[in-house]
């Protein structure tokens, strides 16, 4: 089995969202919605701050309620690394899933399905990185399967300090921030 | 007297490619590179992969678009490419929106009302050309070809430059240079005799130490800087950031200066004195390389940290702290020179006194320093000799500013002769993608200077707000659609790449090339443009350094030799100064009346319940150019005004709620968002350049946030070269929308 996920270094993110723009460009995202986005997060008072600068998507959660709440089983567990994916033809557009992701990670499409990040399951199933990872002028994003303990995001993980989102949703996310 | 061109040329030392070399050291990256005809109905099924280089801003990264079924789908870095290495920053990669782009110029047009009312009628291109055609012969009969300037801004402005040169006029401008890197050439050529040039030749990836002085690298999205400004945050190197904002850079330093804004002379001056006190220089490089050290080294006692610390705000030991740490990890330490460096009028010192503290690092041609940049040369085309003109340009009448005589015009000075007469009136402009408006600053001395015009034609790719007050509009095919010149910068290595078309235009809009030649036909120049087109014209440059054109199309780079961009041993510096040493004492500075050695002056305070005007960049555009892209109109559509949160919560000012600015001349602004930050200094504001737009035609810009360049009514003139000094506006905020 494989479980992918990412590692995104914020040391090195400048939050410049060409990993927005390359998603949508490669996703055909509809002008005015978007599959990830940047968060910025500022702590102290000037000129004694921090700034925490993230790229943001769904996390493709170990324990996602947005596919057991799912009433078609449109949004289920991808069988390559446990990416969550929604069929677009099963989706009846009801927005179940909508409400229960702690992470706003879904849209419902001008078409009427939900959409929402894939990590390129596309491209990844040949063996390339998903967009975003692709063209990050700064490199800070990496992909990868945490579910073997030789690849480059377990051993980011093992040597830097890092943090999930919203961990206490209990979701078992599998994006994780290196600070 | 001071030719800084003349010099700066000769040192351009170039490699040429072996034949050899060209045909067998670069993998083929991309098949298929043939031209969609979309038009024609022959959709190509499948993708296909057409390299190219961006033009989205002016750093040419190397790109290969993707067609999808005969659609533009996608744009990426070009892999083999030095300046993208695969990854195009987010507005290369929305570059795809400027073919896309609803608020394209379609057709060609001719002005019906009064200027800047905005009324054309479309006409034909052979009417539009026959008009201006007639007009520029009329204005070179009565007033001498000296009279039309060519403002523009980009590798596309190559085939129109041409085109004027011909025509015999030498005012030929760019806003780069007044507007932005000028201080910073002259001031690094009056100590190095020699520029940072473009891409700097700033070695970020290897640095140990970089200090960003006003440098919002991050923000500012010059890709390969960013690039190797990410690894140089990965490798642990020490990132000491100056900027009265916090900005992105100062998140990732080890030190952020918050520096009162117009103080960094103080500091750079602070610095140097904590360097030479403490004997922390490299010692080597002063001993071989430096005239003038020790008159430097008795002048710069005065300036303490303590002394400094009045000035700046900025804490005396952080001062010393940051000054040791620089020399700690000196070679292998660069003080940005930055690139807009037009800030308060006295900015050619202040780069003279950067150009000196990195030469108190001894990092002159060293690694993690400030490298010897590489190209390769290709053969221009061989033109007949152009008319020599015998009045000379307009920009700098009686020799004013003695340090602006070389290759680079003063934009500002070309509309002040128009504005006044002097040395001679400027009767016809021709703009090639650059918004005046904007470009320059104070507006309406712009507006007023086009009113004394018997002749503005407008190139650009969108109704542009200078494209409202043209006689003529000129629709420009966009880089996705058309051929440019060559690009051989001078970088880490030598490498030529291409720009060619990858989809047709969607309307009838044309490539510069066609419209040069065109018009220079019409103006009995034709024998300036012998070439059939233009693939004719790029063989032909091409053949004569042994490459060709199809094998150029099929790789879109070609890499010349490897070269040494370190001096060593066998390989020491040269300066090409007077004399030839590093001048920490300038002889010709003092020859014209003005300081030597860098002085720091006080800057103007601002009012009580005034802010300075701070202006940057925002990663996802470039100047007033991009703002109807849809990629890059929907991560930004307007700008805010940055305001300390602590000064708006007194002023009752809310995040998100509309105010207007208004200016020392009582000039209003547009209305604009607060941004109340935490980031940002409590006697400045802070916005992104490019916005406030005002051209109705261009509806997706129009009226969307505020302009800089508008409320810039003031600006300090650079007495050594003419740049404009434009951080020196202060403003209040007014209520309401
Ligand atoms: S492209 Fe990279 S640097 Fe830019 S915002 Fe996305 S993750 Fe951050
Ligand atoms: S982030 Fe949201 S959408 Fe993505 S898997 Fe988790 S719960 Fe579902
Ligand atoms: S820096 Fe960005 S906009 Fe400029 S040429 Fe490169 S990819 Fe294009």
């Amino acid at each position: 089995m494989a479980r992918y996920g990412m590692v995104i270094d914020t040391r090195k993110c400048v939050g410049c969202q060409d990993c927005v723009i390359a998603c949508q460009a490669e996703n055909n995202v509809p002008e005015g919605f978007c599959r990830d986005w940047i968060t910025t997060e500022s702590q102290g008072k000037f000129p004694t701050l921090q700034l925490e600068i993230r790229t943001e998507r769904c996390n493709h959660c170990t324990d996602a309620p947005c596919v057991s709440c799912c009433p078609t089983g449109a949004s289920h567990y991808h069988d390559v690394g446990g990416v969550v994916l929604v069929n677009h033809n099963e989706c009846i557009g009801c927005k179940a899933c909508i409400s229960s992701c702690p992470y706003d990670a879904r849209y419902i499409h001008p078409e009427g399905y939900v959409d929402k990040c894939t990590f390129c399951i596309h491209r990844v199933e040949k063996g390339q990185d998903p967009a975003c990872v692709s063209v990050c002028p700064t490199h800070c994003m990496y992909f990868g399967d945490f579910d073997d303990p030789n690849s480059k995001v377990n051993k980011l993980l093992e040597s830097r300090k890092h943090h999930s989102l919203i961990p206490e949703a209990g979701t078992k996310p599998n994006i994780y921030y290196l600070i | 007297m001071n030719s800084l061109s003349r010099r700066r040329f000769l040192k351009i030392t170039s490699a040429s490619f072996g034949a050899a070399i060209a045909a067998t050291s670069m993998s083929t990256v991309v098949k298929g590179s043939e031209k969609i005809e979309e038009k024609s109905g022959k959709k190509i099924k499948g993708v296909q992969k057409i390299p190219t280089f961006c033009d989205i801003c002016f750093w040419k990264c190397g790109a290969i678009a993707y067609i999808k079924d005969g659609k533009l789908w996608k744009i990426e870095g070009h892999p083999e490419d030095p300046l993208s290495n695969g990854r195009l920053c987010p507005r290369g990669t929305g570059g795809i929106g400027a073919h896309f782009d609803q608020s394209r110029l379609k057709a060609p047009l001719l002005r019906k009302g009064p200027r800047g009312k905005e009324e054309f009628v479309e006409v034909t291109w052979d009417e539009a050309l026959d008009f201006i055609a007639k007009k520029m012969n009329k204005i070179k009969a009565d007033h001498g070809p000296e009279a039309m300037a060519l403002f523009s801004h980009g590798i596309g402005g190559n085939f129109i430059k041409h085109l004027m040169k011909a025509y015999g006029t030498p005012n030929l401008t760019a806003p780069s240079f007044a507007q932005c890197r000028g201080p910073r050439e002259v001031g690094f050529e009056l100590t190095y005799g020699d520029v940072v040039g473009s891409p700097e030749r700033t070695d970020i990836k290897n640095t140990k130490c970089l200090v960003l002085i006003g440098s919002h690298l991050g923000e500012n999205m010059h890709n390969t800087q960013v690039q190797e400004f990410a690894e140089a945050v990965e490798n642990g190197a020490t990132i000491i950031t100056v900027d009265p904002r916090f900005s992105v850079a100062a998140s990732k330093a080890k030190h952020y200066l918050p520096i009162k804004p117009g103080t960094d002379m103080a500091l750079l001056l602070a610095w140097m004195n904590v360097i030479v006190a403490e004997k922390l220089y490299n010692k080597e490089f002063i001993d071989n390389y430096a005239f003038g050290f020790e008159q430097f080294e008795y002048e710069i006692a005065q300036y303490t940290p303590e002394w400094a610390y009045i000035e700046t705000t900025i804490d005396p030991e952080v001062i010393r702290e940051t000054a040791r740490e620089m020399a700690r990890y000196a070679p292998a330490t660069i003080i940005h020179p930055g690139r807009h460096t037009t800030w308060y009028g006295d900015d050619t010192q202040r780069s003279r006194a950067i150009a000196l503290l990195n030469a108190l690092m001894g990092n002159w041609g060293k690694k993690g320093g400030l490298y010897n940049p590489q190209s390769v040369s290709i053969p221009g085309y061989p033109y007949p000799p152009y008319p020599k003109s015998e009045k000379g340009a307009a920009d700098n009448p009686h020799h004013k500013y003695p340090f602006a005589e070389g290759a680079e015009k003063i934009s500002t000075g070309l509309r002040e002769a128009t504005l006044t007469g002097d040395p001679y009136p400027l009767k016809g402009w021709f703009v090639y993608a650059t918004n005046l408006t904007q470009a320059l600053p104070n507006t309406q001395e712009t507006i007023d200077a086009i009113q004394k015009l018997d002749l503005l034609v407008v190139v650009d790719v969108v109704p542009s707000e200078i494209a409202g007050y043209a006689d003529v509009v000129l629709p420009e095919s966009v880089y996705l659609e058309r051929y440019d010149d060559l690009n051989t910068p001078l970088f880490r290595e030598g490498f030529v790449s291409l720009r060619q078309p990858v989809v047709e235009e969607p309307d009838d809009q044309k490539p510069n090339w066609w419209m040069a030649k065109k018009l220079a036909d019409k103006l009995g120049l034709g024998n300036y443009f012998p070439w059939k087109d233009v693939e004719e014209y790029l063989d032909t440059r091409l053949k004569s350094a042994g490459l060709s054109l199809d094998q150029l199309k099929e790789k879109g780079v070609i890499k010349g030799p490897e070269q040494k961009i370190y001096n060593d041993a066998n390989n020491p510096p040269n300066f090409y100064t007077s004399t030839g040493k590093v001048e920490f004492y300038s002889l010709r500075l003092k020859e014209v009346g003005f300081d030597p050695i860098p002085k720091y002056t006080k800057p103007e305070e601002p009012p009580i319940g005034s802010f300075r005007l701070l202006f940057g960049r925002a990663p996802v555009h470039t100047f007033s150019k991009t703002q109807s892209n849809r990629f890059l109109s929907d991560l930004m559509e307007e700008n805010e005004v940055w305001i300390n949160v602590d000064v708006a919560k007194r002023m009752g000012f809310k995040n998100g709620e509309y105010v207007r600015l208004k200016n020392q001349d009582g000039i209003l602004s547009n209305k604009v968002k607060i941004k109340a930050t935490e980031r940002i200094r409590t006697d400045c504001v802070y916005m992104v350049h490019g916005f406030g737009q005002r051209s109705k035609m261009y509806r997706q810009t129009f009226n969307k946030g505020a302009s800089d360049s508008q409320l810039i009514t003031k600006y300090k003139i650079d007495p050594l070269m003419g740049g404009t000094g434009m951080n020196v506006n202060f403003v209040t905020i007014e209520w309401g929308a």
